[in-house]
């Protein structure tokens, strides 16, 4: 019983030190945040949160961010639960290989893409807009999307699909009216990734919109801002750093559970 | 949601039914389908695919298509390009360049795939001899580098790593200070520090993952390998580690492809220097496409990044799969960012 013990209070203490390693850098840089411009004042200070927020134009990112995010998240979620729902119930042809290249498209690396794409857009004229942004990043969800409701759709019991078949519903009502209002979890979980992928996404906006300021997300106003202010205040790269995480922190705190839940059990399905 | 049903009756038949194969009339038999013959496709079906399908391919398929036509050209993305063979392909596996950054991909592979696998089995091992209290919590608070943005992540460790920044001080405080350096500005410490913050994005991912794999075991298990005598090395290797087979192998996947790709991280944090020393292919890949164009051997060097990333992939799918249940699919939460994905973010 001593030994189970003192077991107990080993491995809690190394859980305890894991999760401080893990939130260190971040307290890290929200205490070097208040330290005040030029390290100066002794007490709290939010001084370099104003200088950040002006200097690196953080208010137009964080909108730029937001409605990109959002715009893929919803667009992919729609086009993700009619291609779940079709592989999941109907006999769609050629449906493996569709299947077969999505689980390709799960581990791809996009570097792969992007100097096609980047061409592409630019035959297009959409370069430094938001498409440029949207479109290849619902493109990569998409693989994640349809398996993520695919998987959903196949676990929904098929006698509640027969029942609405025999009461004359159509396929997409049944869709609509059925099995969508059962799948809120799910949807749910999936938007979550989604979001956060997309709201963290950085290789893409560095090459699909370099050039307009007015368009740009937060990771590369962060990375324009923290490369440029390299010399300069650390207090106040630091505030923009806190800035950009908040969203992401705050949305995490609400939804960690499901996020934590849905992940560990989708990814090992 | 709900309440606009009724009236629209024809439901999937409605979105204009274009000319995908849709010429069977089929419909009205729909309502009793035949299970039993295989050739009753559902053309209409088509029709829910093929706007996600579009997007796919249109922004990914066909760019990967573009690049492997491109990786067999000389091409500055100006002038004509001439034909070039398999020269993009040999420079990426003769060139002193990208071999040293495929060497610092397997020096990095080692910090984020194989340290937090490790870490995370030897954590799970001690955590499924007790009861853990905060298990929800411990676990949140583990996950919390997965979230956050990469570049969030390299400004937090440069700061950590700057020459005055707290690691330093806590060496001087111990009394370690000949042992301070500027971390990522040094030759010898650059790539062991980005190693290192690889790590600590990924080992809570992995202990996540395999906790959640240790609240499946059956408890009567451990009961009865103790009542036979068992320990706790034995009982790790006997029970603990082929139980977590599923979790391994997708935790190996998701570190895997995070160290192989792994732009973010290195673009901000030391941009491959000093020198070349946390140089990395995908970096290549940007800088041979973007600024020095040299289209052919970016694209070269993408696909060969890809197929890599593929074999290791199906690899540990293979190592890992479990015998008695052959079929075994994965579905990740996407390395599409991934970070992970991908983590993936």
């Amino acid at each position: 019983m001593r030994i189970a013990r003192t077991e107990s209070i080993v491995t809690h203490a190394l859980l305890v030190l894991a999760s401080v390693v893990a939130v260190f850098p971040l307290v890290s840089i929200l205490a070097s945040s208040l330290h005040g411009v030029g390290g100066s004042s002794g007490g709290l200070s939010f001084a370099s949160y104003s200088t950040a927020w002006t200097q690196g134009r953080f208010g137009p990112a964080l909108l730029s961010s937001a409605l990109v995010s959002v715009t893929v998240v919803v667009v992919t979620v729609v086009l993700a639960s009619l291609a779940g729902y079709a592989l999941a119930t109907m006999r769609v042809p050629g449906g493996r290989v569709i299947l077969g290249l999505l689980l390709v498209g799960l581990v791809l690396p996009y570097e792969v893409t992007v100097l096609p794409l980047y061409e592409l857009l630019t035959g297009w004229h959409l370069v430094d807009t938001y498409w440029a942004l949207i479109m290849p990043q619902v493109a990569l969800s998409v693989p994640l999307g349809v398996l993520w409701m695919r998987s959903f759709f196949a676990s929904v019991p098929a006698e509640l699909l027969e029942a609405a078949r025999i009461d004359g519903t159509s396929r997409l009502q049944t869709l609509r009216l059925v099995v969508l209002p059962v799948a809120g979890p799910a949807i749910t979980t999936l938007s979550t990734v989604l979001f956060l992928f997309t709201w963290n996404e950085f290789l893409l906006a560095l090459i699909l919109v370099p050039d307009n300021a007015s368009v740009q997300t937060v990771p590369l106003a962060l990375s324009f801002f923290s490369g440029a202010a390299r010399s300069s205040d650390p207090a106040v790269t630091a505030a923009a750093a806190v800035l950009v995480a908040l969203p992401v922190l705050l949305a995490y705190i609400f939804l960690q559970r499901r996020l934590i839940s849905g992940l560990t059990e989708g990814a090992v399905k | 949601m709900s309440t606009a049903a009724p009236t629209t009756g024809r439901g999937s038949t409605a979105p204009g039914a274009p000319a995908s194969g849709n010429g069977r009339a089929h419909r009205p038999h729909r309502r009793l389908p035949s299970r039993s013959s295989l050739s009753s496709y559902s053309w209409s079906s088509l029709l829910y695919v093929a706007p996600a399908l579009a997007f796919f391919v249109v922004f990914v398929l066909y760019p990967i298509g573009v690049s492997v036509w491109y990786s067999f050209y000389a091409y500055d993305g100006l002038t004509q390009g001439t034909p070039a063979g398999w020269g993009n392909y040999t420079a990426v596996f003769t060139d002193s360049r990208l071999r040293a950054a495929l060497l610092h991909s397997l020096v990095l592979l080692f910090f984020y795939a194989v340290l937090p696998v490790c870490t995370g089995l030897l954590l799970a091992g001690a955590m499924s001899r007790i009861r853990v209290y905060g298990l929800t919590v411990f676990r949140a608070v583990l996950f919390l580098p997965q979230i956050l943005s990469s570049v969030v992540v390299a400004v937090a460790w440069r700061n950590l790593l700057a020459e005055d920044g707290p690691v330093n001080s806590v060496l001087r405080a111990v009394g370690l200070g000949r042992f301070t350096t500027s971390w990522l500005g040094d030759f010898g410490t650059a790539l062991p520090s980005i190693g290192t913050i690889g790590a600590w994005v990924e080992y809570g991912l992995c202990m996540v993952l395999f906790l959640s794999g240790i609240v499946g075991i059956d408890r009567s298990t451990y009961e009865a390998a103790r009542l036979d005598g068992a320990g706790p090395v034995r009982e790790f290797f006997a029970i603990t580690l082929p139980a977590l087979r599923a979790q391994i192998s997708i935790a190996l996947i998701l570190t895997i492809t995070f160290a192989l790709r792994n732009f973010d991280l290195i673009w901000n944090t030391t941009r491959g220097g000093p020198g070349t020393s946390t140089t990395v292919p995908s970096l290549y890949v940007y800088q041979d496409a973007f600024q020095n164009r040299l289209l052919g051997r970016a694209s070269a060097l993408a696909i060969v990044l890809t197929l890599v990333i593929l074999v290791v992939v199906v690899a540990v799918q293979l190592a890992l799969r479990e015998r008695d249940v052959p079929r075994r699919r994965f579905t990740r939460q996407g390395t599409r960012g991934s970070q992970c994905r991908k983590a993936q973010s």
